[in-house]
This record gives structure tokens, sequence and C-alpha cells, in this order.
């Protein structure tokens, strides 16, 4: 039809009017927020976070759960898409199973765990019954620090693998089969088509997974909150500390602008990692 | 009814000139082809007459009234699309009578019209039907369908039968063409398809880089090309091309002396495959035959003659074989020279 | 494949759907035993003891109704504004060539770049002044700006997926764009428009940050549960997990056929 040239503006404004006021608004008032103390503009806040006791312990958890759980997770999704590729009978079935947990808050995953591995919990029960333990143990509290964090990975791998299993089975749907058949007739083994023709096909998808798991998993909070409670400080968590116990913004507002900031170089450093040449796409 | 007239009609893309100021008129009752390769504007053309597409200036006139301005619902016409767009979500009877319901028309209209098109292309065991259910055969005859029940003034055809195997198309061709005579519908029809060009419409237009090269029935643009591209471009084989030098107002060839339309230059002669005779070599022009394939109803032979390439359809039971050379007697009523520089025909009698 | 890598595979997908489904099953188990069956040692796999009646205990606590009405408030607002903005935009982006559509198209992205419920923080302020503060409505406004990116990449995806051809069709016989986008595009579109609500919801439904943060009195189901996490029995907060799980599983199982066409266009 005669392209009417408003038309497709007047269709875009009210989702641009109100990322506008919801999105560039508070994130610009966020980074505001972070430089005003009570002493005026500076940075105040930030000196104040960076001193914080929690601090460095935080960074650190943050830093070594996304460095844990996401390698895990990709690995598992990637084994798991694989699988899918080869199943025929029941594999609705299967991918419905495998994809549940993407319904699953983070806080609803933390508390399923927490039902598995408290003191008198179902894990503790097993271990029992097989005789390692001798009666009801505590793993999550701030004495087992170790068995807290692998808890937490524990939980988040089985929450936040869904999400990386579906957009790595879109992208596996994307690549003919073709593909690997030339491959195979060229005598090409297994391993070797999944790394030379499997895996580089699939980096589109790769990237847009890891680079949306990555930033969530930076957003880590009510998981840990469900298992351990303060006992495993990460960014978010002293973000919603500092504004709900201390009620201070600006410190709050300080965590949030150092999560983007993270954030925003992760997805960069995942942009450039695993760019694909314009011409060698699919 | 109503003819249709297209007026220096322009279309560019940006710094890309789709269309060059293209004019055709189309009489009431008449169908025309828009015969070219992908990407000469054929389709782009088409959609400005529908209103699907914006033109960059030019007029388009239906039925003496200028509809350019207009949207594609306020022009009045119908079309059958390369893909068939038959709803999905609508019977067939649903998507037969959909031009009639949105025109308002009284239910027991609409149930006449939408019988008498099913009857026509033989689709009323389906009309209650899903399109999901239909093959892509029955499809395009629903498709064709919901066009006619409309009984349009205009009847626009995006390559109908392009998706359609080879068999199902020849059958369709004839159907349609029986069809439309009886509905007496004007009719544009886009194709790259030569034969659908030539079996169906009463007038060829024959497009080329965004402009019409020749507007002909199908006997004269077939036989008469204006230009080396329309030669090549229609007929299975293409029309031969070779380079000839005019001397004295005529050409000679290997014992044969052909009248030239010039006294003297270089000219390009162009002649049919099946427009030949054998004859023994040295007695007519020198004709090396490199591959000979019996296609059954004749037999193709490829070769040269001196640096160009030359296709001759001879009689299937000839016994011709590759490597050897042969001589052509061309039909001296059935070529035509052309203009070696420019490539336009040139007319024996300038 | 034969025998004994068969064998292997079978039992590796068995072992990876167990996986997800043990741990549902056992906080189910959890939540229907009341207090006695979180205390008993050792546990009992089997669900002998489970009854409604803890559940039920749950429920009548104070706040938790209120919350979870809250909750369903908030979703569903934020997928009745998520589809409203998004579907249109979508289209727009589906349909049209138009200059700015690729900067548009960044904006959606880039709100992927960025935990955007920390960016609830500074609204907290508004809110209060403009009292959208501890209201559902409030909380749904920050989560359609989650859900609402998603929701105009989703039906663009789908609105592609619907062949220009029939809306020309459409045209042709006598439809305005209108007309045609009622008749012909939302019909063939709305199970996936649909599915993209549904996800919407659960988006809502499962956010905890920007509903903590949003709200005092006035709490979401999470906000509320995030909240009494330390001073709740153990058999309250497994039932509170359970009541999150529940809907979220329906949800993903109603739209399981357009995961793909959800996530897939993310890879764009």
């Amino acid at each position: 039809m005669t392209q009417s040239r408003w038309l497709p503006y007047a269709l875009i404004a009210p989702a641009m009017v109100f990322l506008g006021i919801f999105f560039i608004v508070p994130l610009v008032q966020t980074i505001m927020l972070s430089f005003q103390g009570g002493s005026g503009f500076g940075l105040e806040n930030y000196s104040k976070m960076v001193g914080d006791l929690n601090f460095g312990l935080a960074i650190k958890n943050t830093f070594l759960l996304v460095l844990t759980v996401i390698p895990l997770q990709v690995g598992l999704a990637l084994a798991m898409g694989m699988m899918l590729q080869k199943m025929t009978a029941g594999r609705d079935v299967v991918l419905w199973i495998w994809t549940i947990p993407l319904g699953v808050s983070d806080l609803a995953a933390g508390l399923v765990w927490l039902a598995l591995l408290q003191n008198t919990g179902y894990i503790n029960s097993m271990l029992f019954a097989m005789g390692l333990i001798e009666g009801p143990t505590p793993w999550l509290n701030s004495e087992t620090p170790v068995t807290l964090f692998v808890a937490v990975v524990l939980a988040e791998v089985w929450r936040a693998t869904a999400i990386v299993l579906v957009i790595l089975v879109g992208g596996l749907q994307l690549i003919p089969k073709e593909f690997g058949e030339a491959a195979e007739i060229f005598g090409a083994k297994p391993w070797t088509r999944f790394t030379r023709i499997t895996l580089p096909l699939l980096k589109p998808s790769l990237q847009s997974a890891l680079i949306l798991r990555t930033v969530l998993a930076f957003e880590v909070f009510a998981v840990v909150y469900a298992l351990g409670g303060r006992n495993f400080p990460v960014l978010v968590g002293e973000a919603y500390v500092w504004q709900r116990e201390n009620q201070n913004y600006g410190v709050a507002a300080a965590y949030a602008v150092l999560v983007m900031i993270i954030s925003l170089a992760a997805t960069i450093f995942w942009l450039r990692a695993l760019r694909t040449k314009p011409e060698a796409q699919a | 009814m109503a003819g249709i007239v297209i007026d220096r009609i322009a279309k560019s893309f940006g710094a890309v000139s789709a269309l060059k100021e293209v004019s055709l008129e189309i009489a009431d009752g008449e169908f025309v082809a828009l015969l070219g390769p992908s990407g000469c504007g054929k389709t782009t053309l088409l959609r400005i007459m529908a209103g699907l597409e914006t033109r960059s200036s030019g007029r388009v006139l239906i039925g003496g009234r200028d509809v350019s301005d207009l949207k594609p619902y306020e022009r009045g016409l119908a079309m059958v699309f390369q893909n068939y767009a038959v709803f999905p979500h609508m019977t067939v009877y649903d998507n037969v009578g959909f031009g009639l319901t949105m025109q308002k028309k009284p239910k027991d209209v609409i149930d006449r019209q939408v019988k008498k098109a099913a009857a026509l292309l033989h689709i009323e065991p389906y009309l209650e039907r899903y399109p999901a259910k239909l093959s892509g055969g029955q499809r395009q005859r629903v498709a064709v369908a919901r066009a006619l029940a409309v009984e349009p003034a205009v009847l626009l055809m995006d390559e109908p039968l392009s998706n359609l195997d080879a068999l199902l198309r020849l059958e369709m061709r004839a159907e349609l063409k029986s069809v439309l005579r009886e509905a007496g519908t004007t009719t544009v029809y886009v194709t790259h398809d030569q034969t659908e060009a030539m079996g169906l419409a009463d007038r060829i237009a024959v497009m080329h880089g965004g402009k019409i090269v020749q507007i002909a029935p199908p006997t004269e643009v077939y036989s008469r090309p204006a230009s080396m591209f329309v030669g090549g471009f229609v007929g299975s084989p293409p029309m031969n091309f070779i380079p000839v030098e005019a001397r004295a107002g005529s050409v000679a060839l290997g014992g044969q002396t052909l009248a030239a339309p010039r006294a003297s230059g270089a000219l390009t002669l162009g002649f049919r495959g099946e427009d030949v005779t054998l004859a023994p070599p040295g007695e007519a022009m020198p004709f090396t035959v490199r591959v000979a394939e019996p296609m059954g109803s004749h037999l193709l032979l490829t070769g040269r003659i001196g640096d160009a390439v030359v296709r001759v359809v001879a009689p299937p039971a000839s016994i011709v074989k590759a490597g050897e050379t042969v001589g052509l007697r061309l039909d001296p009523d059935r070529i035509v020279f052309m203009d070696a520089a420019t490539g336009a025909a040139t007319d024996l009698a300038a | 494949m034969t025998g004994p890598r068969r064998f292997l595979f079978v039992t590796g997908v068995i072992t990876l759907c167990a996986w997800i489904l043990v741990p549902i099953y056992l906080i189910a188990l959890g939540s229907f035993g009341g207090r006695p069956a979180v205390f008993k040692w050792p546990k009992d796999w089997l669900p002998w003891n489970a009854s409604l009646d803890a559940m039920l205990l749950f429920l009548r606590i104070e706040g938790v109704w209120n919350a979870a009405i809250n909750s369903v408030i908030a979703a569903g607002l934020t997928m009745i504004f998520s589809i409203l903005l998004g579907a249109p935009a979508g289209y727009a982006l589906a349909r049209f060539d138009f200059r700015g559509a690729n900067a548009f198209r960044l904006l959606v992205l880039l709100t992927r770049a960025f935990p955007l419920a920390i960016l609830a923080l500074p609204l907290t302020v508004i809110f209060i002044k403009l009292g959208l503060y501890d209201t559902p409505f409030g909380v749904s406004l920050v989560h359609t700006a989650l859900a609402l990116p998603f929701a105009a990449l989703v039906t663009a995806s789908l609105f592609v997926g619907i062949p220009r051809e029939l809306e020309e069709a459409a045209w042709v016989f006598g439809c305005t764009r209108w007309q045609a986008f009622t008749k012909v595009v939302l019909p063939l579109a709305l199970p996936g428009v649909a599915a993209a609500a549904i996800f919407a919801f659960v988006i809502s439904w499962n956010e905890v940050f920007a509903a903590s943060v949003l709200t005092v009195r006035e709490r979401t189901l999470t906000a509320y549960l995030l909240t009494v996490l330390s001073e709740s029995p153990l058999h309250y907060r497994f039932a509170g997990g359970f009541i999150l799980i529940v809907p979220s599983v329906l949800f993903i199982f109603a739209v399981r056929k357009y995961l793909f066409a959800m996530w897939g266009v993310s890879s764009k």
C-alpha cells in the first residue's frame, strides 16, 4: 500500500516514550544519585561502598559465581541440545521438562534448593541413608562458605540453564543437516563435526545466550538470599540492603552503577569475543 | 470491464531506477503478459497498477479513471499472487467470497457468485475445507476463483503458476486461458516464463532494464524480435545470432545470398533453430556439431558457426554425430538482421 | 545407535529429566507436609503425610493472600501494557522500512545489556510523589519496562512470519489497512501474541528486586516472601516457593510451542 510515512513512527511512539520514561530517565537518575552525597556532588557514595566490609566479598562472590555458573550452563545446555538433536521419540516431552525452569523465579529456585539442602533436608536424608553423615548437618551457614557456594551454583544451574538451552536449540534448528552430512561423507568423526561445523555455526546463538545469561547472572540476588540470607554477600544483594535497611539510596545507586558497568563490559566482551564476520554468516 | 492506460510510469528506489517512464495501453478485455527476466521491473509495474507500490511519477488509468492516488481497495481490481495468498484462517468458501463480503454484497449474491467461480475452477468439493488441507494446485484454483468471484474490471496476476510443478502448470495454463476467455476480463499477467506468455497472452510486453522493449502479439515477438535481447530471451532454444558483413546490399553465407537491410557494414544475423534445413557440407553454411541431444520430438544440435555458438533443431530421424560438420541452409523469410552495435532490429525495407 | 551407547544416551536423558523434576517434587512434598515433614528425620520420599491443610494454613497467614492478589494484578497489568505498547512497535519493525528502525531496534536490544530491575531504585522517589509507590500499578510499570522490549521483538518475529502477500491480498480485495489487520493479520498472529502476553505475565510474576524496592505494605508475592524469609518457618517458605512455581510451570506448558519463536529472535 502507498507507504504512509508517519504510520511506523506512530506505531513505535508509545513504546519509545515508555522506554524513555522507564529506562533512559531512571538510568540517568541512578547515575546522578550515585554521585550525590551528604556533602554535595562527588564520589562520597563510592568511597562508602568500597569501604564497606562486605564490598570486597560481594565482588569476589559475584564474579566467582558468574565464572563458575556460566561455563557449567553453556556446557550442559550444549549437551542437552545435542541430545535433543538425536532424539526422535519423546523429544517434545523431554524438551518441555527441560524448559520448565524457564518459568521459575530465582527466589523460588532458591527455596526449592533450600528444601533439599536444609539441615533436615532431602539431600541430608539421602547422605544419611548412604551412611555418609551421622545426622542432620548444616551446609548453608557462614561456617560452611564452600558448600553454601556450591548450593548457590546448583540452584543457578538448575534454574537458568533452560534459557541457554532454548536459545541454543533455536540456533541448532537453523543449521541445515546437510552440513553435518557433508562433513560425515568426507570422513569427519562426531566430535570433529561438533567442533568444526556445529559450534562455529552456532556462534551467533551462543553469543546472545551468553550476553543474556551473563547480564542476568551479575544480577543474582534472590537465590542467594533464599539459601543463605546475608551469609553470602553479592553485589545486587548489597544494593538491596543499602536501600532497604540502611535507607541509603546513594550507596545503593553506586552499587547499581557498578553492576551496570560490569554488565555493559561483559556484553561488549561477548560481542567482540564471538564476533561473526558478516560474510561468514549462515 | 475496462481498459488500462499506463502513462509514463517511473519508479526509483533511491538511486536505482526500477522503471523508466513506461507507457502501455491495454484494451478492454485484452490479455497482456509482462515478460522479462527477474529485476526487469515487471512485478514493480504490476504492483504500481494495484496500488501496492508507490510510483515516482506518471499516471495509471483504469477504465478512463485516474487511479494513481487511490488506495488498493479503492481501485476495484482483483489480483492473484505468486504464493496464492489464500487466507489460512478462512474456509475456501470464505476466501472466494472475501472480496464480495468486503463490498457488503447481500448473502444470496455472494453465495451465487462464490458457487459460480468455484464451478468454473472445479473447487466445489472443497468449499468447506481450510486451505491447509489443499494441495498447491488446489490453492492456486482458490486464489483464481477468489479473484474471478468479484467479477473485476481488471485482473492482475503475478507469476501465478511459478510455484506449481511442471505438469500442473501445463494443465492450469490451459484452464486459465479458457476460464479467462469466457470471463472476458482485462488481464495483466506477469511472468518470466516465455512459454506461459506465448500460450496465454493476446500481446506480450517484453521488459528489460525497466523498459518495455517490445510489445506485440506472441508470434511476432517470437519471429520478429525487436532486439537481440528479445530474440535471446523468448523461445527455447533461444534465437541464434551470428556476425555477418554486408556487401553491395547483400550478405553471402557459404553458398546462400541473402538480401541485407544495408548496403555495407557489420550486421548481426538472427535465426531460429528450427528455421534451417540441413544440407551437405560445402553446399551451405558450415556448422560444426559439438553435442547432439535427441529430444524425442526433435534432435537438438549445439555447435559453432565461426566463433558463434549456434543451436539447431533437426528432424528426429536425422543422423548427425558430434564432431561432424554439416551445412545449414536458412529460410530467407524467417531471418532477422540486427544492428551489430546496438542490437536493435533493422528493418529490411529501411 | 547401538546397545551400550544407546543405554548411555537414554540414561543421560532420564537423569537430566530427573535433575529438573525431582527438586520440584520435593519442594511440593515439603510444602504439603507442613511442620512435621520439615523436621522429620530421615525424610519420607513419598507423600504419605501430605495434606492440603499445610497449604491452606499458609494461605491464611496475614498478607499472603493479599500479596498473591497484588502479584496477579501487577502481572496482569504488565501483560496488558507490554502487549498494547509492544505489539504495534513489533508490527512497525516487521512491516515498514523506516528511518530510525535500526535505532529503535538498538534501544530495545540495549535494554538487555542493563540490569533493568535495578533501575527501580531512583523511581521510588518519583513514585512516592506521584502516589504510585506501594501500588501494584507502579510495580507493573517497571515490570513493563522489563517485558516490553521482549514483547516488541517477539511480536515482530510473529508478524514477519505472516506473509505480506496475505495483507496485500486483503487490500486488493477491498480492505483498508486497519480492516486487513483485524481480519487477516490479527487472527493469524493471535496465538503467538497470547504466548508473548503469558511470558510478560511470568516475567512480572517472578520479578523480585523491583517489586521489593517499590512496595512496603502492598507487597507482591515475591516481595512478601523475600521480606519475611528470615523470620518465617521453613514449611511456609516451601509453601511460598511452591505457589510461585505452579503458575509459571503451567504457563510454560501453555506457550511451549512458541518458546523458539520467542527466544530465537534474540540471536538476530
